[in-house]
């Protein structure tokens, strides 16, 4: 059966360009960038080259760019290193919609140090309170994470303007910038984030491997302590193969960013428009407006979010749910929950995000069969007449 | 990507039963949009008061449509008296199993049938009513519902209590009402089998030998037959069962396993905890 992958916001493949840049690094250049040998030493030009094409599709500097583990790593080693450097005495920010891999931390750093945790608040489109940001940035936090588009919906957050208002307020900003790198133009030098983090496998890089960008001159404790290598900012050798593609697959991703902007969104708009007029009370869950050009979340009122999935897999269509049942846990995704999408459709939202390997082909597939998928689950519900 | 049996995938696929019958004998709906899952039974009965036509609607999972398909298949045909013997397990056991946070589908499903009978029997509303104190309230679930699948299901945590019927599944804050409810129906069961060990200690040696007789009938041969052997009760003398080893297992070298495992556990199991196999050498 075909594989139509249309799950790109959990992970995405890995590029044939970048498989072919790290392979030389398993059988030929194994060696420690840190001897000093030859044999060993000659790889650090690699990991060089590889930390300016990662720093070049942010508009960094090298020297700003740490390389670690994945995209929650590079969160925890943020947000955790930016806290303890202030000594835990002050507030955290962050949102209601972000990834676990920072709502969990913060909420896991209130729980332990005892500082508060303000929480920030979507509308029903998924757009932050920005009121009560800037209330809660008047308490001085020591650190605000807020991330730069939204997972699940697509929603882009204005990280310009809060990251003007941050800095203001005189705190660190950071960012989870795991679903925007690769996608929209993200330039530290126009936008003045103090740390932001980007996982590799998001961007066609194998999982693995991530990076975070530390603004010069921020302050932050070690988080992971070991030896000297990131210049003693991450202990731990190099995983010089995975940095290799990560350096390639950023320089990919550099040089793809109009195609994903324009010939993925549109690809993304003819999936979203076909669903809509094939399939009746359906609703777009997120702001269409401020959305990633690669992603739709899209609720099918009264049928639930596993059935279609297992219904498109047996189509060999792979996309994702923010239903209960889909996690295991028995509520709707906490994004879905915070923009306050009423029950009839919670259940029943399904997420397709796409990649520059997505085709006409692979979203007609879709639009043809998903009309059947619903008519069967709503024929089954109680709730249709 | 829930591990689901090959069953849970077919039912879900191809369920059974699917639809609505108009003017039913009984009719049964439970859970909610709000819960993530709900289930609509509906049935008409024959003259001889046998479930002659089911239907069923589902919102929800794969394992809740494959579990409502399941009981629509388990109980047509049957009397109200056999269909309310299905229990939760019946349903999860009929399709291989479900993975343990997907229990609550099948509890769904008992729920339903018995909202359903309620219906027929007494024209409720059909519609599973809240009675009792409500233990969590952002499932909607009483201390009673608590407490029968703690009972039936054996549960003894927190955990599992959410698995099979979503209770602390929300805020949390029922988790400790939750535990309580384990805690007394195990301070229950405990009470319980102390009072019915009793009368078993009462028995007459006539009515001992005939148990140790009929478990060593049902129990205990059909497993040795298997292997060709057999075996014969010999004496009782107190708590002392003294058997021979017939067959392939007579002289066989892991016969003492066998005994143990096999002969000593089954009788201990259905006759007294006390009793010790003695085998008399042929």
């Amino acid at each position: 059966m075909k594989n139509y992958y249309f799950d790109n916001n959990a992970t995405s493949s890995v590029a044939p360009e970048v498989t072919e840049a790290m392979l030389p690094f398993f059988t030929e250049y194994w060696g420690n960038p840190s001897s000093i040998h030859h044999f060993g030493g000659q790889v650090g030009k690699y990991v060089k080259a590889a930390r300016e094409q990662v720093a070049d599709l942010i508009n960094a500097d090298p020297s700003e760019i740490i390389f670690t583990s994945c995209g929650t790593e590079s969160d925890n080693a943020a947000i955790r290193g930016a806290v303890e450097a202030a000594n835990n005495k002050v507030n955290l920010v962050t949102s209601r919609v972000e990834h676990l891999a920072v709502l969990g931390l913060c909420r896991y750093i209130s729980e332990k140090t005892g500082i508060t945790c303000f929480e920030i608040g979507v509308d029903g489109k998924g757009n932050l309170d920005l009121d009560s940001f800037q209330r809660a940035l008047e308490k001085g936090p020591a650190v605000v994470s807020i991330m730069w588009a939204n997972n699940e919906t697509g929603v882009i957050f204005p990280i310009q303007q809060i990251a003007e208002m941050v800095k203001a307020a005189g705190s660190i900003m950071h960012t989870d910038a795991v679903q925007a790198v690769g996608k929209l133009d993200v330039d530290v030098q126009k936008t003045p984030v103090d740390m932001l983090s980007f996982s590799g496998h998001k961007i066609h890089a194998p999982k693995g491997i991530g990076a975070l960008y530390v603004r010069k001159g921020t302050k932050l404790k070690t988080f992971m302590i070991g030896g000297h290598q990131e210049k003693g900012r991450r202990g731990g050798t190099e995983n010089v193969p995975y940095i290799v593609g990560l350096g390639k697959a950023c320089e990919l991703a550099k040089a793809g960013i109009e195609d994903e902007q324009t010939r993925v969104a549109s690809l993304r708009d003819r999936l979203e428009k076909g669903i809509l007029e094939s399939c009746t009370d359906t609703i777009i869950n997120g702001d269409v407006n401020h959305r990633l050009p690669n992603t739709t979340n899209i609720s099918f009122k009264y049928i639930e979010g596993e059935a279609i999935l297992y219904n498109l897999s047996d189509l060999g269509i792979a996309a994702s749910s923010g239903s209960a049942c889909t996690s295991g846990s028995l509520e709707p995704s906490h994004v879905i929950r915070a923009m306050g999408v009423p029950f009839t459709s919670a259940h029943g939202s399904i997420r397709f995000s796409l990649s520059r390997y997505n085709t006409v082909e692979g979203v007609d597939h879709i639009i043809k069969n998903m009309p059947a998928i619903v008519e069967k689950l709503r024929i089954m519900s109680p709730f249709v007449d | 990507m829930w591990d689901y049996t090959e069953k849970v995938m077919d039912h879900f696929r191809n369920p059974r039963n699917v639809g609505k019958i108009e003017d039913a004998d009984g009719v049964g709906q439970v859970g909610s949009l709000a819960c993530g899952d709900a289930l609509k039974l509906m049935f008409n009965l024959d003259d001889d008061k046998r479930i002659v036509d089911v239907k069923f609607q589902t919102f929800g999972c794969a394992s809740a449509i494959a579990s409502s398909s399941a009981l629509t298949e388990m109980i047509k045909g049957k009397t109200i008296e056999e269909a309310l013997e299905v229990t939760n397990q019946d349903i999860a056991e009929f399709l291989g199993g479900l993975p343990d946070e997907k229990m609550h589908c099948s509890v769904m499903g008992r729920e339903a049938l018995e909202a359903a009978i309620e219906n027929y029997e007494t024209g409720a509303t059909g519609k599973r009513i809240l009675e009792g104190n409500i233990l969590c309230h952002c499932f909607g679930v009483t201390e009673e519902e608590v407490e029968r699948v703690v009972r039936n299901n054996e549960l003894s945590t927190v955990e599992e209590v959410t698995n099979y019927c979503k209770a602390g599944g929300g805020c949390g804050v029922c988790k400790d009402d939750i535990q309580k409810v384990i805690d007394r129906v195990k301070d229950d069961i405990n009470q319980e089998t102390e009072v019915a060990e009793k009368p078993t200690k009462r028995i007459t040696i006539v009515e001992k030998i005939k148990l140790i007789q009929e478990t060593l009938d049902r129990e205990i041969r059909p497993i040795l037959k298997k292997d060709n052997g057999d075996l014969e009760l010999i004496d009782v003398i107190g708590n002392q069962v003294i058997i021979s080893f017939r067959g392939m297992c007579a002289g066989c070298n892991v016969a003492q396993f066998t005994m143990e495992d096999v002969v000593q556990a089954k009788l201990r199991e259905f006759v007294s905890e006390d009793i010790v196999v003695v085998e008399e050498k042929a």
